[in-house]
């Protein structure tokens, strides 16, 4: 039976009903197996082909995924339509920006006569790494349980700590990578930890409601109805996994990898970073925020589906990292003076604007400024958009060495002598600091206005501060790049030899205008993707009777699903 | 045609704009003369055409959806008041663009789209029916002014221009913070998310008083930057003296005007209560602004940076009259808006003339030019003049009007249909001597730059070019603003007379939240809507 084609019923197990929602994430991991394979190619137009391919396959993908079915039970279900369509479309353009990192001295060799050894080739395994993080936070998005979150998260991770390592010749690039990896590993522990702890709490591993009956979610909401609160091990457990997300968020206090791990690998990966694995832990995070609810009311202390916060231990801890993470992303990102370390802390920075949508939370149904998930979900496409073009701009450019480009000064009159790089910086620069009509400043109000929404008035204010502080390094960035008088260095840089880069730059650039004028759409479809449907807790629970029995979402399950045990707090 | 004038005026510097970059370099100077003078067309018609019986109603209103999901429309339409300052920004952009001819040697491309461009963003700022659409513009003029300033200024140029950015950006994300707070205010007793000016200033207004007081602080973090009101001038002068000439008319003519027309337009009518309430404290620190700018005034050896303080000083001026809430106050404010645009523009187009031939700037190399340059005097002499207050000139109607405002503030009873204030007559008092420090110090100017013994730079001799009096492209954009300056002087009822409406119907608000009336029968009595059920009653 073919899943695609079938309705699931009962009788289908439930992983092949699965499999329904999965292809785009299959035909990624099928385009994956391709690439591999001729990138080993004795045949140079072949291994020249691995870029077009993966576009190719995220094309298709990107078809797919506005077109697959999404699960009929699920706490946000517009989340995987609206995430799998941007992480395709980003994803072509950081292929296309990936273009170019590797084996370009190899293959100068072999068109000068070198023998080809597929040993001495990265290239396949490169763009089928890249294809199989893409796949990882596409299936971030599709997770509805903890292992399946878990796998994907690293899955995400994985290959990035190979791309960084591979994507420069330079000693470097071997520390960041190692670096990045060893941070990675503990900030993946205390997930994992997070998560055992969580299971440990509620007896499943289901997110919500599902084929094994009733899911974390669930559980919660009917802990809160017996004993007002989920309980100090589902807490710490949340906590835990949530500070462990934050290191692929890069917030504080995880966020120290980031500058050195960006600036040692080659700028092209640091644009992938800077996106991926980010938009991976922010899905992660909503996630796990939406398990636990943003607040419980009404006469029988169901979920509430807007007008409440996260629980307080949870609200804090979140609260606190946000501002941290604002601020020192900003602060630090203005006593740096290389390009590659400012936009580091910037994405920090970033991070922590987009953490104020999460603690918003859903807001209001139908309510499309109360929507701080929404929101936040909306930044993260403008983000990915700004982002792109500002590390694909110094992607662009090289010294005659053949060494990247690093410090501020390198960027003088970069709009006199490469106009179609330099202005895409410009405009990236200056919508990543949100100015009006600029793709970035949409992402601000919708964020401000669902902050303000949820009184969450300190946050706001310190968000505004600090958009002003970085307002001035981005304009240091942008006024080096228009204002100044390109000296002898600057013209001596030379466009680097990838077409791919510099199509994704300009296609970035005209994005971050013509988007904001399409931003109604975009912001609807967010909205729509942040929409909670908080779990049904039970009205009133009969002693002697477990959730289970409550969530008959299967019930002629023919596999038997034992009930979970309660848990022993 | 009606309803899509305010579009062409936005659309006209941006279309030239874009003319601009992809013409030829040596095009630049005539299309955006051409780009401007057809603004000044439009801005002709557009006066021709409202109805300025009915000044207070909003006019040639036209919207369109800007993004539907956060209740953001591009909507326009002007008052009286707008459309006077339209009327200034249009007046004064031909002047900026043929006052630059000389001045502007390199990158004249740049220099002409980024000047049209921040035409249309002030046109924006004046016209919009949106907070965010107003919001849009008032922000984006940053963008041109920070290139115009850091490309084409002079020595310290990048400092000044990056610290007049920071500034009021700084400012305005805060103000953007209580302005979305009145939206979100607005969404709760009318259940609808939107920017609309309208709306959100009929329910603004029923905010209770410490919130009222919050969002006006917020406000007045973006707005006051940009007035600017002491302590928050610093950025001013520097900015003022490192930027080029037409910079600085723009500057000091329509951009400062973009903060008191913000605070006119959006901190009276949305927190009424927190004005009166505030209005003393305000009151006092223009006035300190205004002695303080006075007296920075008066020890100043470089003249742009003395026209600079007494910006400063003038706009305390403004700010009292406004403060005053009363109607001959804010009349008078309002006139002083215009004014202020057309003498101290006046001032900087004449600094800048002077500049372009000694390269100077400071009163101790330059003076008694009066034997040199005698058209350049008169007009020196008769912008300062006008500056000053002297009678028959524009500037004294203006400020002897924020004056009376104050000095009838919070008097009993001042005759029909006036509105009493909450400052008095010690407040006129103290900032009157204000007038006889701006005497001061700008008569000192004149004397030591126009009269006195012939001193010129050391060295400029050797320039090829021996420096000139006035020529004709000079003296014709000094003459425009100088017949400006003797109409509004002898016959400021032109303006006054058709600026009362729209003054009395926002004071009505203000006066009325003062005596703490029911802020519902205000509607009622100047006929909004009363959409009030469930509003937080103060």
């Amino acid at each position: 039976m073919i899943p695609f084609l079938a309705q699931a019923d009962a009788e289908t197990p439930a992983m092949v009903a699965k499999l329904a929602y999965l292809w785009p994430e299959i035909t990624l991991f099928i385009t994956t197996c391709v690439v591999m394979v001729l990138g080993l190619s004795p045949n140079r137009a072949f291994r020249k082909s691995c870029a077009a391919v993966s576009v190719l396959g995220l094309g298709v993908a990107f078809v797919l995924a506005l077109f697959t079915k999404t699960p009929e039970y699920s706490l946000l279900p517009g989340l995987m339509a609206y995430a799998k369509p941007l992480i395709a479309a980003v994803g072509v353009l950081l292929i296309l920006m990936l273009t170019g990192t590797v084996d370009q001295g190899f293959e100068r060799a072999i068109k000068q006569g070198a023998k080809w050894d597929p040993l001495r080739s990265t290239r396949g395994e490169f763009y089928a790494f890249a294809l199989f993080s893409l796949t990882g936070l596409m299936l971030c998005a599709t997770a509805d349980d903890l292992i399946w979150l878990f796998l994907a998260l690293e899955l995400t991770s994985l290959p990035t700590y190979v791309m960084v390592s591979i994507s420069s010749s330079r000693t470097r690039a071997q520390e960041a990578g190692i670096k990045y990896f060893f941070l990675g590993a503990l900030g993946a522990a205390m997930f994992l930890y997070g998560f055992a702890l969580l299971y440990g709490a509620t007896g499943t591993t289901q997110l919500w409601a599902g084929s094994a009956g009733p899911g974390i979610a669930e559980i919660l909401a009917t802990r809160i109805l017996e004993t007002g609160s989920i309980g100090s091990i589902a807490t710490v457990g949340l906590v835990l996994a949530m500070v462990g997300v934050s290191f692929k968020i890069a917030a504080v206090p995880m966020h120290f990898y980031t500058p050195d791990v960006y600036e040692g690998a080659s700028s092209s990966v640091a644009a992938f970073l800077a996106f991926v694995p980010k938009a991976a832990g922010f899905i992660t995070l909503i996630l796990l925020a939406s398990v636990v609810g943003w607040g419980f009311g009404g006469e029988t202390n169901q979920p509430l589906a807007s007008g409440g916060t996260l629980p307080e231990p949870i609200r804090v801890m979140l609260w606190v990292v946000a501002a941290l993470t604002m601020t020192v992303g900003n602060v630090m990102a203005l006593l740096q003076s290389s390009v590659k370390r400012i936009l580091a802390y910037s994405s920090v920075a970033h991070s922590g604007y987009m953490l104020v949508g999460v603690i918003v939370g859903p807001g209001s149904p139908g309510d499309i400024p109360s929507n701080g998930i929404g929101a936040a979900l909306f930044y993260l496409l403008c983000y990915g958009f700004m982002n792109l073009g500002a590390f694909g701009a110094l992607a662009c450019l090289e010294r005659m060495s053949g060494e990247e480009i690093e410090s501020v000064d390198d960027l003088k009159g970069m709009c006199a002598t490469y106009p179609w790089i330099g202005w895409p910086l410009v405009l990236c620069s200056l919508s990543l600091l949100g100015l009006p009509p600029l793709l970035g400043f949409a992402g601000k109000v919708a964020l401000f206005s669902s902050a303000i929404w949820a009184q969450e008035i300190v946050l706001v204010v310190v968000m505004g501060i600090n958009s002003a502080i970085a307002a001035y390094y981005y304009l240091r960035i942008a006024g080096a790049a228009v204002l100044e008088e390109p000296g002898e260095v600057q013209r001596s840089l030379v466009r680097t030899a990838s077409f791919g880069r510099i199509a994704a730059t300009v296609v970035s650039g005209a994005s971050v205008i013509v988007l904001f004028f399409a931003s109604d759409a975009l912001i609807q479809r967010s909205a729509d993707a942040g929409a909670y449907r908080p779990s049904p807790a039970p009205t009133q629970l009969r002693s002697g009777e477990s959730a289970a029995t409550q969530f008959p979402l299967r019930p002629e399950n023919s596999q038997g699903v034992t009930p979970p045990s309660r848990p022993q707090n | 045609m009606e309803s899509s004038l305010l579009i062409w005026l936005m659309a006209v510097p941006l279309a030239t704009t874009g003319a601009i970059v992809f013409a030829p370099e040596r095009m630049a100077k005539v299309l955006a003369t051409f780009g401007s003078m057809v603004g000044v067309l439009l801005g002709l018609i557009a006066a021709g055409r409202f109805d300025w019986a009915d000044g207070a109603a909003y006019q040639f209103t036209s919207s369109f959806p800007l993004i539907e999901s956060l209740g953001i429309n591009l909507s326009f339409g002007v008052d009286s008041i707008a459309l006077w300052l339209v009327l200034l920004t249009q007046l004064l952009q031909p002047l900026c663009v043929i006052g630059s001819f000389s001045a502007i040697t390199e990158r004249v491309r740049t220099y002409y789209a980024w000047l049209m461009a921040l035409q249309a963003a002030m046109i924006g700022v004046f016209v919009a029916r949106d907070l965010l659409f107003f919001y849009i513009s008032f922000e984006f003029t940053l963008v041109p002014m920070y290139v115009l300033i850091s490309l084409y200024g002079s020595t310290n140029r990048r400092k000044a221009a990056t610290k007049f950015f920071l500034y009021t950006f700084t400012g305005s994300m805060i103000a953007l913070a209580g302005l979305v707070y009145v939206v979100w205010f607005t969404a709760q007793t009318t259940g609808e998310w939107t920017f609309a000016i309208e709306t959100l200033e009929q329910q603004a207004r029923t905010m209770g008083r410490s919130q009222q007081a919050w969002v006006l602080l917020a406000m007045l973090a973006g707005f006051a930057v940009k007035v600017p009101i002491f302590p928050l001038h610093t950025w001013l002068p520097l900015a003022h003296t490192e930027a080029p000439t037409a910079g600085s008319v723009i500057l000091a003519g329509v951009l400062l005007k973009l903060g008191t027309y913000a605070i006119w337009r959006f901190v009276l009518p949305f927190v009424p209560a927190a004005v009166n309430e505030y209005a003393p404290i305000i009151a006092g620190v223009c006035i300190v602004g205004i002695l303080y700018g006075g007296l920075v005034c008066w020890v100043q050896r470089d003249v742009k940076k003395l026209v600079a303080y007494s910006s400063v000083a003038h706009l305390g001026f403004c700010m009292l009259g406004m403060f005053a809430l009363n109607n001959v106050g804010a009349a008078g404010s309002v006139l002083y808006m215009i004014n202020h645009g057309l003498s101290t523009g006046a001032l900087f187009f004449c600094i800048g003339f002077m500049y372009e031939r000694y390269h100077t700037r400071s009163l101790d190399e330059v003076g008694g030019l009066a034997s040199k340059m005698p058209v350049w005097s008169f007009f020196m002499g008769f912008f300062t003049m006008a500056s000053v207050g002297l009678p028959g000139l524009n500037g004294f109607v203006s400020e002897i009007m924020c004056l009376m405002g104050a000095f009838q503030s919070g008097a009993a009873d001042i005759g029909a249909g006036g509105t009493t204030g909450p400052l008095g007559p010690w407040y006129a008092a103290i900032a009157g001597t204000g007038m006889i420090v701006a005497a001061m110090y700008l008569l000192f100017m004149v004397g030591k730059i126009v009269f006195g013994p012939l001193r010129e730079p050391a060295g400029h001799h050797e320039h090829d070019v021996l420096p000139t009096d006035l020529n004709a492209r000079e003296i014709g954009v000094l003459s425009v603003l100088a017949a400006g300056c003797i109409v509004l002087g002898v016959y400021p009822r032109m303006v006054i007379h058709n600026i009362e409406a729209p003054i009395e119907q926002t004071l009505s608000v203000v006066s009325m939240a003062a005596s703490g009336d029911d802020p519902a029968s205000t509607l009622a009595t100047t006929g909004g809507p009363v959409l009030l059920a469930g509003r937080d009653a103060e």
